[in-house]
C-alpha cells in the first residue's frame, strides 16, 4: 500500500520524534528506520526531512550536534529534548484516539458492497 | 577513476544547492552526508556510481520544492544578513582573519578621533582648523585603503607627495583669515583629499576604468553609510542629552569636547569599512535611489526653469542661489553617475535611459541660465575668486553634461555601446580633481590670498 501524501505529513512528526525517543540519530538514519518501520511503504522526499528537523529544533522539541561519521564526514546527530517528549506524549494520545475512532468504525459498520460490480 | 568522475558530480550538485540562498552551507553540508549515506547504500545492492548518483538525487526530491521548505522554515535567509565577522571556517585559506580586519579599523578610528581633538586643542584659530581637518582625517582612511589594498611603497609615495604638498600650500600660504581665498580652500581641499583616497581606493591602477567606477560606486555606498551612522548617532546623542538634562547634568561640553571629536572622524573610517565589507554581500543602494530621483529631479529642474524664465532672467539673483544651483547640478551629476554605474552596459537602451537624456538635457539647460547669470554678474562687478570658482566648476559641469547627453543619444539610436557613455564619466573625474587643486593651489596667489 502507498501511503496518501497528506496522511505521511500529518504523521511525520510523531514518527520522527518517536524514532528520536528510541536514541539520537541522523537524517539518514531516521529516514531508513521510517522504512524498516513501514516496510517500505511510507515514502518520503528526503529532502523533505530537513526543513522538518530543523522546525522541530526551533520548537525545541529536538537538539542537535555535529559530529563525524565513520568515513570521517561532518554529520549532524539530533536528539529528543523533554519538551520534545512531551510533545511525543500528547501526539500519542490524538493518534491514540483518531485510530481508536477509527478501528471502531471499521468494526461496526460493515465494508461496504462493491457498487460497481452490482451495477454491472 | 570512477571515483573521481562520482566526486566531481557531487561537487557540482553541492555548488548547485548551494546557490538556494534558503539553504546554509551547513545545510548542504547536511544534505551532502545524507546524499553519500544513500549512494554507498545503493552502490551496496549492486548499482553501479552513476545509477547510484541518479538514484540518490531522485530520492532527496526535488531542489525546488525542498529549497522553498527551507525557505519556509528559515525566511530571515531570504533577508541576507551582513557578516562583518564570518565564523571561522575549519579549512585555512590563508586569509585575513576578520577580527584582526575589526582591529585594524577601530584603531584607525580611534587614531583619526584623537588626530582631530589634537588638532581642536593645539590649533587656536578657527579658520586655521577648518583648512586642516580633511589633512587631520585623511591619513587614516588612506592607510585603511593601504592596508586593505596592500599598496606598493610606489604608489604609496604616490599618495604621500600631493598630501604633502597640500599640507605645505594649506599651511604656509599667507591667507586673509576669513577671506574668500581661505573659504574656497577649505572647500576644495576635500575634494582633493577624497580623489587622493580613491587613488588608495584603486590600490594604484587609476587608469582603470572599471576600477574608477568602482570607486564611484564606492563613494555613493560610503555616503549613503555614513549618513547612517551619523543618524543614529544623532539619536543616540539627542536620547542622552535629554535624560541628562533632566537628571540636571550638561552633557553638552562633554559632547562637543570628546563625543563629537571622536565619533565624526571615526565614523568616516567604520563607513568605509562597512562598504568595503558589503561590497558583494548586499545589493548597492544608490543605484536604486537614483531610480526613485530621477523622475522627481526632472520635475525640480523644469520648475525651477519655468520660475526663473517667468522671473526674467537671473541678473539681479542674490549669490547663494547661484551656489545652491550649483548644488543641484552636482546632484544631477551624481544622479547620472550613479544609475550608470549600475546598469548593465550590454542591456539594450530603455525608458529609463530616455528619462536620463531628459534630466541631462533639463540640467544643461539649468547650467546654461546660470552661466548667463554668472557672466553677467562678473561683467557687471568685476572678478572675485568666489565667481571664478564657480564659473570654473559650472564650465566643466557643462563640459560633462553636454558630452554625456551627446553620447546618451548616441547610445539611444543604436549608434555606440553604452561602454562609451560609462567611460566618459570615469575619464573626466580627474578633471575635478585638477580644478579642486587650482583652486587650492593657484587661486590664493592670484587674488592676494584675499
Amino acid at each position: 500500500v502507498r501511503i496518501d501524501k497528506d496522511l505521511v505529513a500529518a504523521s511525520a512528526t510523531p514518527l520522527v520524534l518517536g524514532i528520536l525517543a528510541e536514541g539520537d540519530l541522523y537524517g539518514y538514519a531516521i529516514l531508513k528506520r521510517v522504512g524498516e518501520l513501514s516496510g517500505g511503504s511510507m515514502q518520503w522526499t528526503d529532502g523533505m526531512l530537513y526543513p522538518l528537523l530543523h522546525r522541530l529544533e526551533r520548537l525545541g522539541y529536538v537538539n542537535s550536534s555535529w559530529g563525524t561519521s565513520e568515513a570521517g564526514r561532518r554529520r549532524k546527530h539530533y536528539a529528543i529534548t523533554a519538551t520534545g517528549r512531551e510533545a511525543l506524549a500528547e501526539r500519542q494520545q490524538q493518534w491514540t484516539v483518531v485510530a481508536d475512532a477509527l478501528r471502531q468504525v471499521w468494526h461496526t459498520t460493515q465494508r461496504p458492497p462493491s457498487v460497481t460490480e452490482g451495477w454491472a | 577513476m570512477a571515483r573521481a568522475e562520482l566526486e566531481a558530480q557531487i561537487g557540482r550538485w553541492r555548488s548547485y544547492v548551494q546557490r538556494r540562498q534558503a539553504i546554509s552551507a551547513a545545510d548542504v553540508d547536511e544534505l551532502e552526508d545524507h546524499l553519500r549515506e544513500q549512494i554507498a547504500e545503493r552502490q551496496a545492492t549492486g548499482l553501479d556510481d552513476d545509477e547510484a548518483f541518479l538514484v540518490a538525487i531522485k530520492r532527496l526530491g526535488n531542489l525546488d520544492a525542498v529549497s522553498q521548505e527551507f525557505a519556509r522554515e528559515h525566511s530571515d535567509r531570504l533577508w541576507k544578513q551582513l557578516v562583518l565577522l564570518p565564523e571561522s571556517t575549519n579549512d585555512d585559506d590563508g586569509g585575513i582573519p576578520a577580527w584582526r580586519e575589526l582591529a585594524i579599523v577601530l584603531t584607525l578610528a580611534v587614531g583619526a578621533g584623537i588626530a582631530v581633538k589634537t588638532g581642536i586643542s593645539l590649533i587656536v584659530n578657527e579658520n586655521v582648523f577648518a583648512r586642516n581637518l580633511g589633512l587631520l582625517v585623511f591619513p587614516f582612511l588612506a592607510a585603511y585603503f593601504a592596508w586593505k589594498r596592500q599598496l606598493s611603497p610606489y604608489v604609496a609615495g604616490a599618495l604621500l607627495i600631493p598630501f604633502a604638498a597640500l599640507a605645505v600650500v594649506l599651511n604656509v600660504y599667507p591667507f586673509t583669515s576669513g577671506g574668500s581665498a581661505e573659504l574656497l580652500a577649505v572647500l576644495h581641499a576635500p575634494v582633493v583629499l577624497w580623489l587622493l583616497a580613491g587613488l588608495a581606493y584603486v590600490g594604484g591602477r587609476w587608469r582603470s576604468d572599471s576600477r574608477r567606477m568602482d570607486f564611484v560606486r564606492f563613494t555613493g555606498e560610503f555616503a549613503i553609510y555614513y549618513t547612517l551612522l551619523a543618524l543614529g548617532g544623532a539619536v543616540l546623542t539627542g536620547l542622552t542629552l535629554g535624560a541628562f538634562s533632566l537628571i540636571g547634568t550638561d552633557f553638552e561640553p562633554v559632547l562637543t569636547a570628546w563625543v563629537l571629536p571622536f565619533a565624526v572622524p571615526g565614523a568616516l573610517v567604520v563607513a568605509a569599512w562597512l562598504v568595503e565589507a558589503k561590497q558583494d554581500v548586499l545589493e548597492n543602494i544608490a543605484p536604486v535611489l537614483t531610480r526613485i530621483f530621477t523622475p522627481l529631479t526632472i520635475v525640480m529642474l523644469l520648475a525651477l526653469l519655468g520660475v526663473i524664465s517667468a522671473a526674467g532672467g537671473l541678473v539681479d539673483v542674490d549669490r547663494e542661489l547661484l551656489i545652491l544651483m550649483d548644488a543641484i547640478l552636482i546632484l544631477v551629476l551624481s544622479l547620472l553617475l550613479y544609475s550608470i554605474s549600475a546598469r548593465d552596459p550590454l542591456a539594450r537602451p530603455n525608458l529609463f535611459d530616455g528619462l536620463q537624456l531628459v534630466l541631462v538635457t533639463a540640467a544643461i539647460a539649468v547650467d546654461a541660465v546660470m552661466l548667463t547669470a554668472m557672466l553677467t554678474r562678473i561683467a557687471e562687478f568685476g572678478f572675485s575668486p568666489n565667481k571664478i570658482a564657480a564659473l570654473g566648476l559650472n564650465v566643466l559641469l557643462l563640459v560633462h553634461l553636454i558630452r554625456a547627453a551627446w553620447l546618451t543619444v548616441g547610445f539611444l539610436r543604436g549608434r555606440r555601446p553604452f561602454g562609451q557613455v560609462e567611460n566618459w564619466q570615469t575619464r573626466y573625474l580627474p578633471v575635478y580633481a585638477a580644478w579642486a587643486a587650482v583652486v587650492v593651489v593657484v587661486f590664493p596667489p592670484l587674488f592676494a590670498f584675499a
